[in-house]
């Protein structure tokens, strides 16, 4: 009933599609080796804190740990998710309310219910 | 399948609206369901009213009393308010986008007999004579001591109802993302939309602190958790926090549609475009955001410290300033208008000030010093009734008048209207001004009953005659209603005769296929470009006429609903008898048994062909 329609791409447009795929395989590529840098950053950071390296208190490792934790899933989200494409604005909007509401109501409970 | 009238049995119209996956029949199903449920609160308010019409009565005891103001808050809210809002979204705000249906038919229906089973799980309450009897917000302390099954009831049909609530809105927010016709961009979508779409993300984010804050209230009292017991380690104040979570953001969810309701009436009847179109939908979404961050302010006297207080306090009187716009636009849309004073417009006109008057109050409150002198007197029983009555049910009664002849196809009585309205407006003013001044001589809120020489008599008195004055406005509605019914005069596309928006542009009520062609839009207020540059018909089409995609029709909604009702019960009596384990585990698996007849059961609709389509445009005189 519904009529399926065949799309040919010109050249021009074949052209500009492999070019924003090796342009995308290119940054997917750079986002995991950086990816796996943190991971081993972090790894390190912890196994220095055991080891009983100088400098490596506890005060500072879980902050940072944690930072490179938002960054990873930052990436994650934006190179292998798809989420810096085009026409995911709505999804942002929501993914990111819902993110701050994630925070701030056990940030309340911390704070207020268990003091 | 056929959009000819055609006569039916009783049986096959009863199979028909029992399986309707058709967005304007279930929205028809939420006005009917949620009418209901308003009715039989306000039964309950009656007989609160009263009791309280002179000291020391004893009309109801002091059991009962509560049995009854508990079950009002809940009715009111979850059963009356939400699902005769939903039965307008559902309704309209397709038609108003442009769109043949809501995203996920099957789910709408759904979502409908959820709330539908989980109000009438709620209600059978009265009939075992176990009533949940902890107030609306049901806090722990009390909840956990109640005895009987009152509370289970509470706990287990809200969480059936609100799952339904939880699809509904899911389903709003997709319909309105992926379903506007071309040219719909979301600047110009209308701003009951508007308000659908930022109310419906509302109840993504509300919605799941509330169920589960019901799952711990379950497993405290039916599975032998002990969430809120402290002296198992747990904590009492953990339930007040979670349910405002949720409850302040759903007093918005209330609000805003009502807000987009008479965005709609005000710019129709001054015949004007809205004023401040954008700030509007800015304001909508501030609203809806500020709403998230208040939650604390119902717990002022529980003792969160002055910086908690603070904090809150602020950011409550932060929402008067968006409010604040909105009630400007609205007087500056019928500056300068020429305003015809009809039902819907009376309704709009009566809510600037009665919303106001509660909003300001609201801000009172929300100064957490004084909300110490404030706090369960009757000026809180007063502030809310200003702002859910003022408010949400001047809207919807204003929606019914406004959109009868859109849902139904005939025409309230305007006359009858006016004298509901008046009856209602003046009932209502009654009613709770005096209970602001009650508050402030000290009448605490919730009490049974009162003793004479405490200055209460009189005033109580002036309140329980508004009420009444409130509800013969409603029996001349209802009689309205069979009157417009019974004489059943048809009426055109755009009955009130300044139609804005699209769903004047299709007859009234549309066939059920909505538009016969995708309609193009050309900027806010379609219809009214289309007419202002000669279109009679209001619409330009997007495309050519062809075949339309359609679902079929299901039962599987209301039998997978059927078995979650079912379990309940099993729920509930599992620890006293022997059928109680037995019966919960039977209705989730047949609720299971549904699920997967669904899911295996490939269900691709059908197509409404192009020269039916054409047959019922000739019908219709060659119009849209």
């Amino acid at each position: 009933m519904a009529d399926i329609q065949v799309y040919k791409r010109t050249p021009a447009e074949q052209k500009l599609a492999q070019r924003r795929a090796k342009q995308s395989m290119r940054s997917q590529v750079m986002m995991f080796s950086l990816m796996i840098f943190l991971t081993l950053v972090s790894f390190s950071m912890v196994v220095a804190y055991q080891a009983g390296v100088a400098g490596f208190s506890k005060y500072f490792i879980i902050p940072m740990v944690m930072l490179f934790a938002a960054v990873q899933v930052a990436l994650q989200l934006y190179y292998f998710m798809h989420m810096n494409e085009k026409g995911h604005g709505v999804p942002q909007m929501f993914m990111f309310t819902g993110a701050l509401l994630g925070f701030l109501i056990p940030l309340t409970f911390v704070t207020i219910v268990w003091w | 399948m056929s959009s000819v009238a055609q006569k039916k049995g009783f049986g096959a119209t009863l199979w028909d609206w029992l399986t309707t996956v058709d967005h304007k029949k279930i929205g028809i199903l939420y006005f009917l369901g949620g009418g209901f449920f308003f009715v039989l609160g306000g039964i309950e308010a009656m007989l609160i009213r009263w009791q309280l019409h002179k000291p020391n009565n004893d009309f109801v005891s002091a059991g009962l009393f509560n049995d009854l103001i508990t079950m009002h808050g809940t009715t009111m809210i979850f059963l009356a308010a939400m699902p005769l809002l939903f039965g307008f979204m559902n309704a309209i705000m397709p038609l108003q986008i442009g769109a043949r249906d809501v995203a996920f038919p099957f789910v709408n229906s759904l979502g409908f007999w959820m709330f539908f089973f989980g109000g009438v799980f709620l209600n059978i309450s009265w009939l075992v004579g176990q009533v949940p009897d902890a107030g609306w917000t049901s806090y722990a302390s009390l909840a956990i001591a109640s005895e009987g099954h009152g509370i289970d009831f509470y706990a287990i049909g809200l969480q059936i109802a609100g799952g339904g609530t939880l699809m509904a809105g899911i389903n709003f927010l997709v319909t309105i993302i992926n379903m506007r016709a071309p040219g719909m961009t979301y600047m110009r979508m209308p701003l009951f939309t508007w308000t659908t779409f930022v109310a419906s993300a509302m109840i993504l984010f509300a919605f799941p602190p509330l169920t589960v804050g019901l799952f711990f209230l379950t497993f405290d009292r039916m599975f032998g958790g002990n969430f809120f017991d402290h002296t198992m380690g747990g904590n009492t104040i953990i339930w007040e926090h979670i349910f405002w979570i949720f409850g302040h953001p759903e007093v918005y969810i209330l609000i805003l549609p009502a807000f987009g309701i008479f965005s709609e009436i005000f710019p129709v009847f001054a015949r004007k475009r809205l004023f401040g179109y954008s700030s509007m939908v800015f304001a909508t979404i501030l609203i809806g955001f500020l709403g998230f961050m208040v939650w604390a302010h119902h717990m002022f006297t529980v003792g969160l410290g002055p910086t908690a207080n603070a904090i809150f306090a602020v950011a409550t009187m932060a929402i008067a300033v968006p409010t604040g716009v909105k009630i400007f636009n609205w007087l500056l849309t019928m500056w300068g208008g020429s305003i015809k004073v009809t039902t819907p417009m009376l309704y709009a006109l009566g809510f600037i000030p009665s919303f106001t008057m509660g909003g300001v109050t609201g801000v009172m409150q929300g100064a957490a010093p004084l909300d110490y002198q404030l706090h369960d007197s009757y000026f809180i029983v007063a502030h809310f009734h200003y702002v859910i009555v003022g408010g949400v049910v001047f809207a919807i009664l204003a929606a019914t008048h406004y959109w009868w002849p859109k849902m139904f196809g005939t025409m309230l009585n305007e006359t009858l209207g006016k004298v509901t309205f008046w009856f209602f407006f003046l009932g209502f003013h009654m009613t709770f001004l005096i209970q602001h001044w009650l508050g402030f001589w000290g009448m605490p809120r919730r009490v049974w009953t009162f003793m004479d020489g405490q200055g209460w008599n009189l005033a109580n008195l002036i309140s329980t005659i508004g009420a009444f004055m409130m509800a013969i406005g409603v029996i001349v509605l209802v009689i309205n209603v069979i009157i417009t019914s019974v004489k059943n005069v048809r009426v055109g596309n755009d009955p009130w005769g300044d139609g804005r928006t699209l769903e004047w542009a299709i007859e009234s009520p549309p066939v059920y296929y909505n538009f016969a062609a995708t309609p193009l839009v050309r900027g806010l207020d379609t219809v009214y470009i289309e007419k202002m540059e000669g279109n009679e018909s209001g619409i330009t089409p997007a495309e050519p006429i062809k075949d339309i995609h359609m679902p079929n029709g299901s039962f599987i909604p209301f039998l997978m609903t059927l078995g979650l009702f079912i379990a309940g019960f099993g729920a509930m009596y599992r620890t006293e008898t022997e059928w109680g384990l037995p019966v919960l585990i039977f209705g989730l698996f047949f609720t299971f048994v549904c699920m997967a007849a669904r899911s295996l059961k490939d269900d691709t609709g059908y197509y409404v062909k192009k020269e039916e389509i054409l047959r019922d445009m000739k019908r219709k005189g060659g119009q849209n």
